[in-house]
């Protein structure tokens, strides 16, 4: 849709004022189709507002009180956030799905987009086979997937022992301090590359083919197609993707929770701030701090997207 | 057009309703049990020893104004996640309420257990060894009802020694020199496993040699002594370091699927348990078919002054949520207070009771365990570990003092820092968190 803005720019340039000027004219129709609309998505904003608006004003007022074990609970205002923000465990934390970020969105868009540059290029049934199966992880809950991924770590269960004795290496431990960090990657990138595969496969699918046939006769091949045409097509799709990753990283959660039953040494209870989060509320009961923390990450995360989105507004096409 | 908008306005309220009105009540009507007297006052409990069934049918049979609503809310950490959430929101703690005895303190500062002894604890005292009623009691306070113990012993694969000729060590001089053999005779596996994720049984190797990590009492709930980093602890974690340095004894993590299976496939020879030991052995699947187990008492520093440990044990606390204590404090005493309700436990869920009726009973001393060949491990064993058992203490926050312990005997196995290091590092963490957390230093 983007893509085509820029094309199809004078036009609705004409045409947005006549919109704008609309409601004057029908304002009546236009209030009532108004007022079913609202209703009509009042059930999302029911929950909506039950469940993330109501808890993140509920938690921003938990943040700002100080409860202790020994001398209960007092206003403390912003000094959980001062807390926090020279929390060193919270910082490493943060460092930590910082380096989680600049490996892991990469390494997934990379898989994500090969595999989506060949599958628009078959056509043959093999392709939709390929599809449906680069995708599956993704179908896979996060907890059993990281479940699976555990065995398969596993120096007893898992695999690993007789593929390397098969090219005589020895087996490395997939869950020591240094190499929890490269089978977390792995992880993630099993089972999200599918999902941005597909996202970016059907932006692929909705570029007009008259663009590749004119392509063709200025004498570009497939690669050069794919690199200088399809690429920068669908960048919109691509922005998308990395947004959702981003923030999906940021709040990294649920995989290294599933493997710290496994490596409690090499992923401790504050190795994402998330997981501190958790850990701080419910294994050392401090709900107040626990608020505090997890408020800050959601600020970071909301900072951290919004600059990524004005960075790229050119290519999501926020901005034309 | 206004109907439609009433009906679709209808859709909504009701969709809000069901969505905030299903968490109301439910609990309440959710037994695993069938209660057998509907009309008797109920008391809602969360347990997770195994065969409990039984035990809370038993009860409920014998009682014709209490009955139990039994249900199973996890074990261990799984279940005081979900009732520390409750006990912070006010709402959805069960009346009774299976604990370790190591976090009772930790709930107890949260004023969210009561003080049985308005409602009869001090009668049933008698019942219990000293050691085991000092766990439950901080002061003059009882917070709640004793059930199993976890006296300590040494599980061994006869067999293993046997092939390569290694006496049972009764030392822990013994046990490295055995460690070394094992590891000299080109054995398979090793002799034991040192997982740093022990928690409550490092902690009791440390007590072993004579380690008293906190001093604390709910009469003065804001001060709390802390000493993890004495001379025993520290001779103790040296020994360990050693061993693990020299490769004698494994490091993996406890209570996984591949430490599962190394206990029972014969990678470890010697499993230092408690007494309920056994009863999780027999549970493991892959089991080594000519395993040959036998249990001997836990090895010693000094043999002329043995000390006994002990490891886990778990209780029955009365919430302060409990709508009716008075029927919550009968159903915390009497639910293991019964020879046929311990006949249960000791036969079907391999518990270590520690209620002294049962405990001095000739049947328990005398019972035979198939597992070990018929050997009668009470009377070998676990008895006199039990009888040497004094109490212990432990912190309000002991959560947190475990996940600091395993990180720094993470790092000591990995070779970051040694033994010493290791525990002047958790002394002055421990020591930091609780002065933020509003204690004084003793």
């Amino acid at each position: 849709m983007t893509t085509h803005s820029t094309l199809a720019a004078p036009p609705a340039a004409a045409v947005a004022p006549a919109r704008r000027r609309a409601p004057e004219g029908g304002s009546k129709l236009e209030r009532r189709r108004q007022r079913w609309g609202w209703l009509f998505v009042s059930p999302f904003l029911l929950v909506f507002a039950l469940f993330l608006i109501f808890p993140l004003f509920y938690a921003f007022g938990m943040s700002l009180f100080t409860s202790t074990l020994a001398t209960g609970t007092k206003f403390t205002g912003i000094e959980n956030y001062v807390k926090a923000f020279t929390d060193p465990l919270f910082l490493e934390g943060l460092l930590r799905v910082a380096a989680f970020a600049i490996v892991m969105i990469p390494a997934q868009l990379i898989v994500a987009m090969a595999a989506a540059l060949v599958l628009d290029t078959l056509v043959t049934r093999l392709a939709s086979l390929s599809r449906l199966l680069i995708f599956a992880p993704y179908a896979i809950p996060v907890v059993i997937g990281a479940l699976m991924w555990s065995f398969l770590y596993s120096p007893r269960f898992g695999p690993g022992a007789t593929l390397f004795d098969l090219v005589g290496l020895p087996t490395p431990d997939f869950l020591a301090s240094d190499t929890v960090f490269a089978s977390l990657v792995n992880i993630v990138t099993w089972q999200w590359s599918g999902y941005y595969m597909v996202v970016i496969y059907a932006a692929l699918r909705s570029i007009d083919p008259s663009i590749y046939e004119a392509a063709r006769i200025d004498g570009a091949n497939g690669w050069q197609t794919a690199i200088r045409i399809k690429v920068p097509m669908i960048s919109s799709s691509v922005v998308m993707v990395i947004t959702f990753a981003l923030i999906g990283t940021l709040q990294f959660f649920t995989e290294p929770v599933v493997l710290r039953n496994i490596a409690q040494g090499a992923i401790d209870a504050a190795y994402t701030p998330n997981m501190y989060a958790y850990s701080l509320a419910f294994s050392y009961s401090q709900f107040n701090y626990a608020s505090a923390i997890a408020f800050s990450l959601g600020m970071l995360v909301f900072a951290g997207s919004f600059v990524f989105l004005f960075l790229t507004r050119k290519q999501s096409g926020l901005k034309s | 057009m206004k109907s439609k908008i009433l009906a679709a306005t209808g859709v909504v309220a009701v969709a809000a309703a069901a969505l905030t009105g299903c968490s109301a009540g439910e609990a309440e009507a959710s037994c695993t049990n069938e209660i057998q007297k509907p009309d008797a006052t109920q008391v809602s409990v969360w347990a997770w020893y195994p065969a409990f069934e039984d035990v809370v049918d038993l009860f409920n049979e014998s009682h014709d104004d209490v009955q139990i609503c039994w249900t199973n809310a996890g074990q261990g950490n799984d279940e005081y996640t979900k009732f520390s959430t409750a006990v912070e929101s006010g709402s959805g703690a069960p009346d009774v309420i299976m604990l370790e005895s190591e976090v009772l303190s930790s709930f107890s500062i949260r004023d969210a257990l009561v003080d049985l002894t308005e409602f009869g604890a001090n009668e049933v005292k008698g019942d219990y060894t000293e050691g085991a009623w000092k766990d439950v009691s901080s002061g003059d306070a009882v917070y709640a009802i004793p059930v199993d113990g976890g006296p300590m012993g040494m599980l061994y694969r006869k067999d293993i020694l046997d092939q390569y000729g290694i006496a049972v060590p009764t030392t822990w001089d013994e046990f490295a020199a055995a460690a070394q053999a094992l590891k000299d005779a080109g054995a398979p596996g090793v002799l034991a496993d040192f997982p740093t994720n022990g928690r409550a049984y490092n902690q009791a190797l440390f007590a072993q040699a004579g380690s008293v990590p906190f001093a604390y009492d709910n009469a003065e709930p804001t001060s709390i002594g802390i000493d993890v980093n004495d001379d025993g602890s520290k001779s103790v974690l040296a020994y360990w370091d050693q061993l693990v340095k020299d490769g004698l004894v494994a490091t993996d993590d406890a209570f996984t699927a591949d430490y599962n299976t190394k206990l029972v496939d014969g990678s470890y020879a010697i499993y230092v348990a408690a007494a309920w030991g056994p009863g999780y052995l027999g549970g493991l699947s892959d089991a080594d078919s000519d395993a040959e187990w036998k249990a001997a008492p836990v090895p010693q520093w000094d043999p002329a002054n043995p000390v006994q440990i002990n490891w886990g044990g778990s209780t029955f606390a009365v919430t302060s949520q409990a709508a009716d204590k008075e029927a919550a404090a009968v159903v915390a005493k009497e639910v293991f207070g019964t020879e046929e309700a311990w006949k249960l436990g000791i036969e079907k869920a391999a518990l270590f009771p520690l209620w002294k009726p049962i405990l001095e009973s000739d049947y328990f001393r005398d019972l035979e365990y198939p597992f070990f060949g018929g050997q009668q491990i009470n009377k070998d064993v676990f008895l006199e570990a039990a009888a040497g058992y004094t109490g212990f203490t432990f912190s309000p926050f002991q959560n947190y003092a475990y996940d600091q312990l395993t990180e720094e005997l993470y790092a000591m196995v990995q070779g970051e820092k040694d033994s010493t290091q290791a525990l002047d590092d958790l002394q002055a963490s421990l020591e930091q968190y609780a002065t933020e957390q509003g204690f004084t230093l003793q």
